[in-house]
């Protein structure tokens, strides 16, 4: 299933997690819980980040000098407050106006399966029509999610929509090939 | 509820249908795409009584539809179905709810009932305080949402619609098509629309593939009642 929490998990997740925490502490200095309970809200979707991670990835931003430890005493333990530096906030910002890399998998593993399809004489318009199919199936969830969500679940699932349009249209351009393609892959 | 068996349909020398089957049942959203000149526009018009095919047969809640005469076919069409295309195609003459009671006053209803009836689908539609004016005075999307108000006001038991976001942007089209199932879903009326758009068939139930003339389904095709 290619359900909204899915999708998330592949590219927020993806876009890695210790760049998203210390661009919530970008936001304000804040506690290891507080900044779970943020990401979680916003980028978990249904799969919480889990505490160990959160304070490793603390540790290891602290050791990097991307973030500075303010202790704070109080009736129980000291509560450690996380602060974003300077080098952290570059590197955030950095982050933030590189575009990332483009997916080219599907359509690499897709044009692997079409033009061994033709090679063995199997039907390659039925595996695109099957594929075409489950893009529609993993759209239709999609945009269920837009009409019942909220516009952070909007925009994320447009998101997801427009990369599958993206690669509905090149199957359809790949069926309309496949004479050419069966002519150029013929030995 | 509708069922095409074994359609053919030619323009001349040309053949746009060989041999097409589809049924949709009761209630279901269907999304018919196809690449442009693949026949899913003319299987739309053979399903709902506009054209005739040469061949094969349609059927429409028990009755056969391809043979019946034109009159019939027109009052079928007047009474039980409902149109949206893709440039909205309202009457310039008339006023936006003038445009939305026309199927009503062409069934009969009174002019007033009938533009009572109308207005109650401005604000549904979001058209509010638009009644009054001409196709020439309102935007693409709020042309198309007059067009969907005049294709559900008589709560018919079939909506066709051919393309129709084909000529909106993407977030007017989603807007149009978000009140067009959601309408059709309340009044429990049957969608079949075409469209090469898969943004657009996402909000159906399934899709089928028109190529050359014949229909591609991946999912099981219903049983009909």
């Amino acid at each position: 299933m290619y359900t909204l929490s899915v999708y998330m998990w592949c590219t927020v997740f993806g876009m890695s997690v210790p760049l998203t925490l210390l661009g919530l502490l970008e936001r304000e200095p804040s506690h290891g819980y507080d900044l779970k309970r943020d990401y979680d809200t916003f980028f978990g979707r249904g799969k919480p980040l889990p505490f160990g991670q959160v304070y490793a990835t603390l540790a290891r931003l602290a050791r990097d000098g991307k973030v500075v430890i303010a202790t704070e005493p109080g009736d129980g333990p000291e509560r450690k407050r996380y602060i974003i530096t300077e080098t952290g906030a570059s590197e955030v910002d950095s982050w933030l106006v590189e575009p990332i890399e483009p997916e080219p998998h599907l359509q690499t593993v897709l044009f692997a399966k079409v033009v061994l399809a033709i090679m063995l004489g199997r039907p390659a318009e039925e595996y695109l029509d099957t594929q075409r199919h489950a893009h529609l199936a993993r759209m239709r969830e999609l945009t269920e999610v837009k009409r019942g969500g909220n516009l952070i679940d909007a925009l994320l699932a447009d998101h997801g929509l427009f990369h599958l349009e993206a690669d509905l249209r090149w199957i359809d351009t790949t069926v309309a090939r496949l004479d050419a393609l069966t002519k150029a892959v013929a030995r | 509820m509708i069922e095409a068996r074994d359609v053919t349909l030619s323009f001349g020398e040309t053949p746009a249908l060989r041999g097409a089957n589809l049924r949709v049942a009761e209630g279901e959203i269907l999304a018919i795409m196809g690449p442009s000149g693949s026949g899913k526009s003319t299987l739309l018009h053979c399903l709902a009584g506009i054209l005739v095919p040469d061949s094969g047969e349609i059927h429409f809640a028990g009755q056969r539809v391809d043979t019946l005469n034109e009159g019939a076919r027109s009052a079928l069409r007047r009474d039980r179905f409902g149109f949206v295309f893709q440039f909205g195609q309202l009457v310039p003459e008339l006023t936006a709810v003038e445009n939305v009671a026309l199927p009503l006053l062409l069934a009969g209803t009174r002019r007033r009932a009938a533009v009572a009836e109308a207005s109650t689908w401005f604000g549904r539609l979001d058209l509010d305080g638009l009644q009054q004016r001409r196709s020439g005075e309102l935007s693409g999307g709020q042309a198309q949402r007059v067009a969907l108000a005049r294709g559900l006001v008589a709560r018919p038991q079939v909506l066709f619609a051919d393309e129709p976001t084909g000529s909106l942007d993407s977030l007017t089209g989603e807007h149009v098509m978000d009140l067009m199932v959601g309408s059709a879903r309340e009044q429990g009326t049957t969608v079949v629309v075409v469209t090469h758009e898969a943004r657009v068939a996402a909000y159906a139930d399934r899709e089928v593939i028109v190529r050359d003339g014949k229909v591609t389904s991946l999912d099981a095709e219903p049983v009909l009642s």
